[in-house]
């Protein structure tokens, strides 16, 4: 992968897309067995009667089930596996990323209370970017000429600066893999 | 002789006019020999002026005299003057002309040709790059060299790292679980295999004290990687018989499918301990948020800037940007993977010197250092 970045051959690139190909098989096999641990665990609760085991239970159903409309029946548009995934999976998936709305709102109540400077400082930051961002914000000059400067500013800067130490410790992470430095990911000392 | 009059007038109508017209064909750089630049005059030629079209079809033939097809169609306005041929044969030869119809006349620039693709077996847009990677490997190197003679060398302490002693013996004191992922990311992402080196770690530490590891999985092959290090970790602490698989296990690819199946664990199980290490999404605020409802100590780490704040937010430690790639060295105490650190660090020593400079040179209008960091 590292050569191919300095070699744009086609040689090079089809050695590249070999190579990621055979990712793409790894995955697929490793996703069997990934499903294999799956039902082998939820069984193991269903038959030892855990707590909850009907959870389990509607989880197991829910993979085979599934599996077999997509088999038997395709995924097409219509068919009951797609009817499945678009008023069962896809809500329940918007169900969860909208609660993210209320996390935010209180994860802000606990981080922008105004203990010291700082936090006060946090505080007056979050509030010229959420009223400077916000379209009613938006039509009042200093708003969203401030929020724009903070962002442009003192945030990308702090960001700039966890990119460059997130950058350098990849670089270490790969050579520490590149020369088996550290093989701990590999379940070796 | 009329006739013959009356045919070359025609003749002239129905085929099309040939003007001198200047078409430049250029080898697209650092390529695999599939692109050639094609660069031209500022439209419309002197012969369109008058009708001044607005568009104007590029054409290419594998022969000066062979049929040309069209390859692009080029605006009056484009102010690049320049568009990139692709898809193209490095074994052929190829013949560019810009053809136009309008008010009944064809007009065609002469063919400018022939050309071929070049294929390029080193990108020299990019050594800039090699150049910083052999000065950090020669860095690293040099710092790794130092740790195998044991020399020892002096890491800042990490408070989120340090704390991580004192969140296991809690979750051991009060008899619940560690829960412990390591988000969205594959195998192939180094955040990912950070993740795995501090599982190591800190499965060695739950196997001394007896307490259950739980790692629910959002990937197949980091299911399978997770298992072997944790099982490792057991078997260095001499307790692999602690060991249950069945506490690592794969959950879903599904991002907030993910997210629900960590949050009922945390409801069910109440872990008294939280560590997320590794790549995450939209997912983290919703994961570290529920471990905070239910009081667990959380330790965070991740790449994502835009989530680090997430987390701090939320979470009792996190890791800032290089710190998740150094904890591993860090909990090991190897001195090679010290090394690495020590030499990451100096050279942050060296990017901030760099950065001063640019900055100075930029203030002087001075825009050639800049540019030597800039790659294609």
């Amino acid at each position: 992968m590292l050569i191919q970045f300095f070699i744009p051959s086609k040689l090079s690139s089809s050695v590249y897309n070999e190579i990621t190909n055979w990712a793409q098989l790894i995955y697929a096999f490793a996703l069997i067995v990934g499903v294999f641990g799956l039902v082998k665990y939820h069984l193991g609760r269903v038959s030892r009667k855990s707590d909850g085991w009907i959870y389990n239970l509607v989880t197991v159903v829910s993979l085979f089930l599934m599996a077999f409309l997509g088999f038997a029946f395709g995924r097409k548009d219509g068919g009951a596996f797609m009817w499945i995934f678009n008023y069962f999976q896809a809500p329940m998936q918007a169900s969860v990323f909208s609660l993210l709305a209320f996390f935010v709102a209180s994860a802000a109540y606990r981080g922008f209370q105004a203990r010291n400077t700082e936090a006060v400082l946090l505080l007056l930051s979050a509030v010229f970017i959420m009223f400077g961002i916000a379209s009613v914000g938006n039509s009042i000059p200093p708003f969203a000429e401030i929020a724009n400067w903070i962002l442009m500013n003192p945030s990308m800067t702090a960001r700039r600066g966890i990119f460059i130490g997130v950058g350098l410790g990849t670089i270490a992470v790969s050579l520490r893999v590149i020369l088996g430095v550290e093989r701990t990911y590999l379940g070796k000392e | 002789m009329r006739s013959l009059l009356w045919f070359s007038v025609i003749t002239l109508f129905l085929s099309p006019l040939v003007f001198g017209f200047g078409l430049r064909v250029a080898d697209y750089p650092n390529d695999d020999g599939t692109r050639l630049v094609i660069s031209w005059e500022k439209l419309p030629p002197p012969e369109l002026e008058a009708a001044d079209p607005d568009s104007y079809i590029l054409e290419r033939s594998t022969g000066s005299d062979g049929d040309f097809a069209p390859a692009a169609v080029i605006s009056k306005l484009d102010p690049t003057l320049t568009t990139t041929d692709q898809d193209l044969n490095k074994d052929e030869k190829y013949y560019y002309r810009l053809s136009c119809t309008s008010e009944g006349i064809v007009w065609v620039s002469e063919p400018a040709g022939p050309y071929t693709p070049v294929e390029n077996w080193y990108n020299t847009g990019r050594t800039n790059v090699l150049i910083g990677i052999l000065l950090t490997g020669a860095m690293v190197g040099w710092f790794i060299s130092q740790g195998k003679k044991g020399r020892s060398q002096y890491l800042r302490p990490i408070a989120g790292l340090l704390a991580l002693d004192e969140a296991i013996g809690r979750a051991t004191e009060m008899g619940k679980p560690i829960l412990y992922s390591s988000g969205r990311g594959s195998m192939n992402r180094p955040a990912s295999i950070a993740s795995m080196n501090i599982l190591g770690s800190v499965a060695e530490k739950v196997a001394s004290y007896g307490t259950p590891l739980i790692f629910p999985n959002n990937d197949p092959v980091v299911t399978a990687v997770a298992q072997e290090v944790a099982r490792e970790g057991y078997t260095k602490a001499g307790h692999a018989d602690k060991y249950n698989s069945d506490n690592i296990y794969f959950v879903t690819d599904s991002q907030f499918g993910y997210a629900a199946a960590v949050d009922g664990i945390m409801m069910r199980e109440r872990p008294a301990t939280n560590l997320f290490f590794g790549t995450f999404e939209a997912e983290s605020l919703i994961l570290a948020e529920t471990g905070n409802s239910i009081g667990a100590i959380q330790i965070a780490g991740t790449d994502s800037s835009i989530q680090m704040a997430f987390f701090i937010v939320a979470c009792d430690y996190v890791l800032i940007g290089e710190e998740l790639f150094a904890a591993s060295g860090y909990l090991s105490g190897d001195p090679q993977v010290v090394g690495t650190l020590k030499g990451s660090d100096y050279l942050k020593i060296v990017i901030a010197i760099l950065l001063v400079i640019g900055a100075l040179l930029g203030l002087l209008n001075q825009t050639w250092f800049v540019n030597l960091f800039v790659t294609a």
